[in-house]
């Protein structure tokens, strides 16, 4: 009789504390012929999450191998002066319904967060869990009009692209979108190509690769010489993730390789790159931290943008230079500094009063490791 | 501070601050001092309130009227005293169904006589629409103190204990409050911790339900008053399966997820194996387990430190804000 698998198997299997064990002593041998240490980013913030939650952190360390946060928290990259302009249109708008994801809201600006604005009246926030929602409450609401902020990767714009697709479709015109949509393979040319950062290798994003597959990163072997590997968010995924990164930096042949079979195919998902396709088109985007990236950012093509946010409201939304303060999410963001390099970190700058995006999202490094880490001095 | 936001309500650290700087000021005395879930009166009375905001107002497993005699029974029972007498509060919003309040009042009826408490006095005000959502509930609680909680005596060695699977009433209220079409069967685990009265004798030095900001802020909080570090093992934290797979489509740390029905409990080492044994007699109890111990090797005075299954360790904070699910 074929045995019944249930779900959760899935995770009670990748986080088998016997399986971990025996896969730090493996990377503990491979790193013992090496005479460095090895620097290696986790791009994506989950990947951070794993890191800390699972205690991984200081293990890897014990076998020569450091971490690097990456930029891979959408929250944390978007610049500040999408969350003003906001921010203003709230403030001052009446009978606008801003639609946006929880973390979004708590963003400390120079203008304050959305949290704490002080809507115009009957304007108010309502927090979402998927773009879709907000297209339910442009439906209910035909007398507002409905204002989706999102900022997100590869893994949530196939979404957007839909809901848009879907507010045309049905005759939303109350619904508009102000979106922060970023792409991760730029991104990481720009950090190679500025050499700011020593690196090792990389730990490709699972999510984001489940959209985009393995070929996006085939550059980082090819042009700038180092390993990668995808993996998933376990720690078992995590741990397979780095001990490919390991061999073959070992074996001097880098390349892309998958530990996450599971979920990504070398393709990526066909579906989801023709709808973000359809609906987005590149341009050249600001991150916080990494300055203008040439073609990493998405925006609505000509034949959407009726539907775009800027336009509908007449935001003005020229990218200001950023101001200069003590918060130092920015080199955080990009892997210069471990957050507690930080002067502000822990100490004006925590959980409960955050500085910067990276102590408020839950992808942001400065949180994670503020929530899992801090004051933890473990060998 | 300019405005009150919804943070400083949440259970979390921000709540705690708020307390300190703006209510404890304010009344200051001995018996509020001490910041108990009850407060411990002269002639052994404990006495404390708590009101209920819960949104929906049925979910699955309870609803506000089971909870808001459940969640005043509980801090009676864990600040070692029982239960006696009940006020209840209504504010209902004009407009509510008399069906839905009779279900209301049907749900405190039972859950009272369960809880074995009489509720003996009260009030009923009805505000414009709006004004409110559908019903709030305020009860206070009088109890006879048993025992009195003696934290401080706490040694390296005593023995952490929770009373079953947690986080299932946090998870019950988010399915139901947000249509995430999970088919996660999460029900709440709102009941009365009476059950737990005996094992006051027994040796239990301190007792804590689970409620908002869940077993990691109760750990950190209980943490932070000892003389000695805690150490829990992840392992040994019971998790139903359902429980578990659901949490990882959110995104949600499960330890920081609230229960209406369970308790953390401090045991003395020599009598925590007598003390499991007798919580797994009661049905509400089979799952009970011991997570951990303190410690005086490892970590800090005031740390709460999780081993995780991986073999790494992490601290366990309080909770910071509202629980949200990750957005990518």
């Amino acid at each position: 009789m074929a045995r019944k698998t249930r779900k959760t198997d899935l995770l009670v299997g990748f986080r088998s504390g016997s399986a971990i064990k025996k896969l730090l002593a493996d990377l503990k041998k491979e790193t013992s012929t090496l005479n460095r240490r090895l620097r290696i980013m986790e791009v994506c913030g989950t990947h951070t999450m794993t890191l800390h939650r699972s205690g991984l952190k200081p293990l890897l360390k014990g076998c020569g191998i450091e971490m690097i946060s990456g930029p891979g928290c959408p929250v944390c990259i978007t610049p500040d002066y999408y969350h003003e302009a906001i921010i203003k249109l709230l403030t001052s708008r009446h009978e606008l319904i801003v639609a946006t994801f929880g973390d979004m809201t708590r963003i400390p600006t120079r203008s304050g967060s959305l949290q704490t604005a002080v809507p115009a009246s009957g304007s108010l926030i309502r927090i979402v869990y998927s773009p879709e929602e907000s297209l339910e409450l442009a439906r209910k609401k035909p007398g507002k009009q409905v204002l989706f902020f999102g900022a997100g990767f590869e893994t949530t714009i196939p979404a957007i692209a839909f809901t848009v697709k879907k507010a045309r479709k049905d005759g939303l015109n109350n619904f508009s979108l102000l979106t922060a949509l970023w792409l991760i393979p730029p991104a990481l040319e720009a950090i190679l190509k500025s050499g700011e950062v020593a690196l090792d290798g990389f730990i490709y994003p699972g999510h984001v690769s489940t959209i985009i597959g393995e070929r996006a990163y085939d550059f980082v072997a090819r042009k700038y010489n180092l390993p990668g590997t995808i993996a998933g968010f376990e720690p078992v995924d995590v741990l397979l993730g780095v001990l490919a990164v390991v061999r073959q930096i070992k074996s001097g042949q880098p390349a892309v390789a998958n530990e996450y079979r599971r979920a990504v195919r070398p393709e990526g998902n066909p579906v989801a790159l023709s709808l973000m396709e359809e609906v987005f088109e590149t341009f050249d985007a600001e991150w916080r931290g990494l300055g203008v990236i040439p073609a990493s950012g998405l925006k609505l093509k000509p034949e959407w943008v009726d539907f775009e946010a800027t336009r509908r409201f007449e935001l003005s939304f020229k990218p200001q230079r950023l101001q200069k303060t003590d918060c130092r999410c920015g080199e955080v963001l990009k892997g210069l500094i471990n957050p507690p390099d930080c002067p502000l970190f822990g100490k004006i700058c925590n959980p409960d009063h955050p500085l910067g995006p990276c102590m408020v999202s839950y992808e942001g490094a400065c949180l994670i490791e503020y929530r899992y880490s801090s004051g933890v001095k473990w060998k | 501070m300019k405005m009150i936001n919804l943070e400083m309500g949440s259970g979390g650290r921000l709540m705690q601050e708020f307390i300190q700087k703006k209510l404890v000021p304010a009344f200051r005395n001995p018996f509020l001092k001490e910041l108990h879930d009850s407060a411990l009166l002269p002639g052994s009375i404990a006495f404390t309130t708590d009101s209920y905001t819960v949104d929906p107002i049925f979910f699955p497993g309870g609803d506000i009227g089971s909870l808001s005699v459940n969640g005043t029974v509980n801090d009676l029972v864990v600040s070692g005293a029982r239960p006696q007498y009940l006020s209840l509060s209504l504010i209902i919003e004009e407009g509510l169904e008399i069906k839905v309040l009779d279900k209301i009042l049907n749900s405190i009826k039972k859950a009272a006589r369960k809880a074995s408490v009489l509720v003996v006095t009260g009030d009923t005000k009805v505000v414009p629409r709006g004004q409110v959502d559908k019903i709030f509930i305020t009860t206070s609680g009088v109890g006879q103190l048993l025992v009195r909680p003696v934290p401080e005596k706490i040694q390296p060695g005593d023995k952490l204990l929770v009373t079953g699977p947690v986080g299932e009433h946090g998870l019950a209220i988010m399915l139901a409050r947000n249509n995430f079409n999970l088919s996660s069967p999460a029900r709440s685990d709102c009941a009365p911790l009476t059950f737990l009265l005996p094992l006051w004798k027994e040796g239990v030095l301190w007792m804590r339900d689970l409620t908002r900001g869940g077993l990691a802020t109760v750990l950190a909080e209980l943490a932070d008053k000892t003389r000695f570090p805690l150490l829990v093992e992840e392992e040994k934290i019971p998790l139903s399966r359902s429980l578990q797979g659901a949490v990882e489509i959110l995104g949600i740390d499960p330890l920081y997820l609230a229960c209406e029905g369970r308790a953390l409990l401090v045991v003395r080492k020599s009598k925590a194996e007598a003390v499991l044994k007798q919580l797994k007699k009661n049905p509400a109890g089979r799952k009970a387990a011991i997570i951990g111990e303190f410690q005086n090797k490892i970590g800090k005075k005031g740390e709460a430190l999780l081993r995780t299954s991986s073999g790494g360790f992490r601290l366990l904070e309080p909770l910071t804000s509202e629980l949200l699910p990750r957005i990518c």
